[in-house]
């Protein structure tokens, strides 16, 4: 069974592009997140910027838009265009679809810029109502938004073109994995399409003129949780489906991995409350329902932790690791993507026990928007989904431009200094949400702070500081690859990471490849944790709310 | 070729660590079910709803005159409190220790936050409901309360005090 498989030069283009809009990206947003770091660290150089960038609050909506939003579909839509394609050893179905999808997400990401950078739409990535922005930073949202369904379109009938082709044949768990996080964002976004569709589009093109906040809520955070989803489940597709082979080993368990990524479709959507624990407009039962659900949704995380590292033991042992646990010196630490997806697989763990906690309903009294809540997800989406993404591409960039990636070591020093820094930064920012300092608040204004908040605001400033030399780092590196003028040789081509597993596909039993019955399941529990409140909530709905431009 | 049966294929050790993170879940669901509908430590719930562009004005709102109202001299009070770009009216207010103290936040604008810091209050002001948080201060002294939602530029500077009187 060979996995030899070999991408066009035009469907290396295509990809390519997706990634390198994704770290354009990210290297712009990363450019900000220093500065607010070192703003809490008592210096405070947005004045400096103030011909380009207006204020704290511009740099923070572009660091989480461009970081949360941009980089993560930019790189999510290329690396499942790959992994559809390389999965399925069959080119798309209708490539034109794909790339008109992905022209739609670029004339998003142009129309959103344009007011972010024009400082008409500092409203934070959360975008919550009655703050209003320009009409194009909306119009922006959908276009990418819709965008990458159409690329997902354009998945789903190459996925039934293969099928016909492949009848009785077990989905590659590549193709399976990346086609099914897909189907979980269509989903999942048609909250957030609810919300700028029938409420803050019309209102910024003044067509109507007053919103309903809570309701918008509830609409935002419909898509709001199963989009950190979204981000995790391709980092987990890599960790699952392609790190095994990176450290010489196997996929433990080909079915209960399957398994996982269906729970992941059916547990991401309905629990979206969680994140509204303390709105005056949604009742408690609700609130505890939603709590229980995104209880449930961890025991997925729960078999990959055990699948994952299982799969890296047997790895490093086939390669001689010995002792309880002393195979994890085995692993070949030196492959700067192997580095970076260990490293980030580490801190998401901490960041998964941070995020049961914020699930713990009353627990959110304590935590609800401190500055917990960034050190949490710096933890999960800027370090287990960010970190991976950068070790992907550590072997992707190399394989789509034919080069060979530059300065490997330099790119083992970004994993561990990305690692070093989130480290400080995040564990001072969850201990400051704990003795409450806000989010989103340039502190140096703040007439509260203790002085036992000082030394810990420091710390933010020295690991934002060195965040920024590693994102800096990563940068050169994979500018370095991308444009070098040095052709890779034949013998120095980069092989694409497809673990196989251990227990034999066909034995994988045939629910675990069956698409009904668990989208029927999926929509029949998104209606039960749903509809009653959607229902209830729309039925009261109170368009009293006009815009404000408070920036 | 196709005698061997497919199965779900689980690992003793995956069954029982499967088994213990199940068992895990069901023990903090019932934790936080106890302590939050038997112990009391609830999280806000739907009061009432106002319309923001008249609840400072309209003389009937309570928030066209906010501030604290005395129910039982020393033990019960009703704090409302109007929230706005970028200050709370009042901005500070007295209550005595040991009462319970009911806070009734709402925004004439847009979304802020009501966190009193070292105490269980943290709410999220959405205009158009009124958000309800009641706590009793046992120690006397200053505490601060905090927006804690981005509410537009001078969001950091939007604070305000309850001082607890022995």
């Amino acid at each position: 069974m060979s996995t030899k498989y070999e991408l066009s030069a035009q469907e290396k283009k295509f990809v390519g592009w997706h990634l390198g809009l994704a770290v354009f990206a990210l290297g712009l947003g990363s450019l900000f997140g220093p500065l607010q770091a070192l703003e809490h660290a008592g210096l405070d150089l947005y004045p400096f910027l103030k011909p380009l960038f207006k204020s704290y609050y511009q740099g923070l909506t572009l660091h989480g838009v461009l970081n949360a939003l941009v980089w993560t579909t930019f790189f999510i839509t290329g690396f499942l265009t790959f992994t559809t394609i390389y999965g399925l050893k069959r080119p798309l179905k209708y490539p034109k679809l794909n790339l008109v999808g992905f022209v739609m997400m670029i004339a998003g990401l142009v129309s959103a810029a344009i007011p972010l950078l024009l400082n008409q739409a500092t409203v934070l990535y959360t975008f919550y109502p009655p703050m209003k922005a320009s009409p194009l930073f909306y119009l922006g949202l959908t276009l990418v938004v819709v965008g990458s369904w159409v690329e997902g379109y354009g998945f789903y009938f190459t996925y039934a073109a293969w099928r016909k082709e492949n009848p009785g044949v077990r989905t590659p768990f590549i193709s399976f994995a990346g086609i099914l996080n897909m189907v979980m964002w269509q989903f999942a976004t048609l909250g957030v399409a609810a919300e700028i569709l029938t409420m803050l589009l019309p209102w910024s093109l003044g067509l109507i003129q007053n919103v309903d906040p809570q309701l918008a809520r509830t609409y935002f955070w419909f898509t709001g949780h199963p989009l950190v989803y979204f981000w995790l489940l391709p980092a987990y597709l890599s960790w699952y489906g392609m790190l095994p082979k990176q450290v010489g080993g196997k996929m433990f368990s080909d079915s209960l991995a399957r398994l996982a990524f269906w729970l992941f479709l059916l547990l991401s959507i309905p629990l979206g409350f969680h994140h509204q624990y303390v709105d005056p407009g949604v009742p408690a039962i609700w609130k505890y329902i939603h709590a229980v659900l995104t209880f449930s949704v961890f025991f997925p995380s729960m078999m990959t932790a055990f699948t994952v590292v299982a799969s890296l033991e047997y790895g490093a042992r086939q390669r001689g690791g010995k002792g309880a646990l002393g195979w994890i010196l085995a692993l070949p630490w030196n492959d700067p993507s192997v580095a970076a997806q260990l490293l980030a697989g580490l801190l998401f763990f901490f960041g998964g026990i941070g995020g049961l906690t914020n699930a713990s309903y009353n627990l959110n009294l304590v935590l609800h928007n401190t500055a917990w809540v960034p050190g949490h997800f710096h933890l999960t989406v800027a370090t287990g989904v960010t970190l991976s993404f950068m070790g992907i591409s550590y072997w992707l960039v190399p394989y789509l431009s034919g080069r060979k990636l530059w300065k490997p070591k330099w790119a083992v020093v970004q994993a561990w200094s990305w690692f070093i820094g989130m480290i400080i930064f995040s564990q001072s920012m969850h201990i400051l949400g704990l003795l409450g300092a806000p989010r989103r608040t340039p502190l140096g204004l703040a007439p509260y702070i203790p002085a036992e908040w000082n030394s810990r605001l420091l710390q933010v400033g020295i690991g934002g500081t060195i965040l920024f030399f590693s994102g800096a780092i990563y940068l050169t590196v994979i500018i370095a690859t991308a444009f070098s003028k040095q052709k890779a040789e034949a013998s120095e081509q980069v092989e694409v990471p497809v673990a196989e597993s251990l227990q034999d596909v066909n034995l994988t039993p045939q629910w675990l490849d069956r698409w009904a019955p668990w989208l029927y399941a999926t929509l029949i529990l998104v209606v039960l944790a749903y509809g009653p409140q959607l229902f209830e909530q729309i039925r009261n709905i109170a368009l009293t709310s006009p815009g404000f431009k408070v920036w | 070729m196709s005698a061997q049966k497919t199965t779900l294929h689980v690992d003793p050790f995956e069954r029982n660590w499967l088994i213990i993170s199940f068992a895990m879940l069901v023990v903090f669901s019932v934790v936080i079910a106890v302590s939050a509908f038997g112990m009391g430590i609830q999280v806000p719930v739907p009061e009432s709803r106002v319309d923001p562009r008249t609840v400072a004005s309209d003389p009937n709102s309570p928030w066209s005159n906010p501030g604290v109202r005395e129910i039982v001299p020393g033990q019960k009070y009703d704090v409302y409190i109007l929230s706005k770009t970028w200050q709370y009216l009042p901005a500070e207010i007295t209550v005595p220790a040991g009462a319970r103290v009911t806070f009734y936040v709402t925004s004439m604008d847009v979304q802020h936050g009501f966190k009193i810091q070292d105490t269980n209050v943290n709410v999220q002001i959405v205009p158009g409901h009124v958000a309800k948080m009641t706590v009793t201060f046992d120690t006397p002294g200053a505490y601060d309360f905090i927006c804690t939602e981005y509410c537009g530029a001078a969001h950091g500077a939007m604070a305000g005090k309850v001082i607890v009187q022995p």
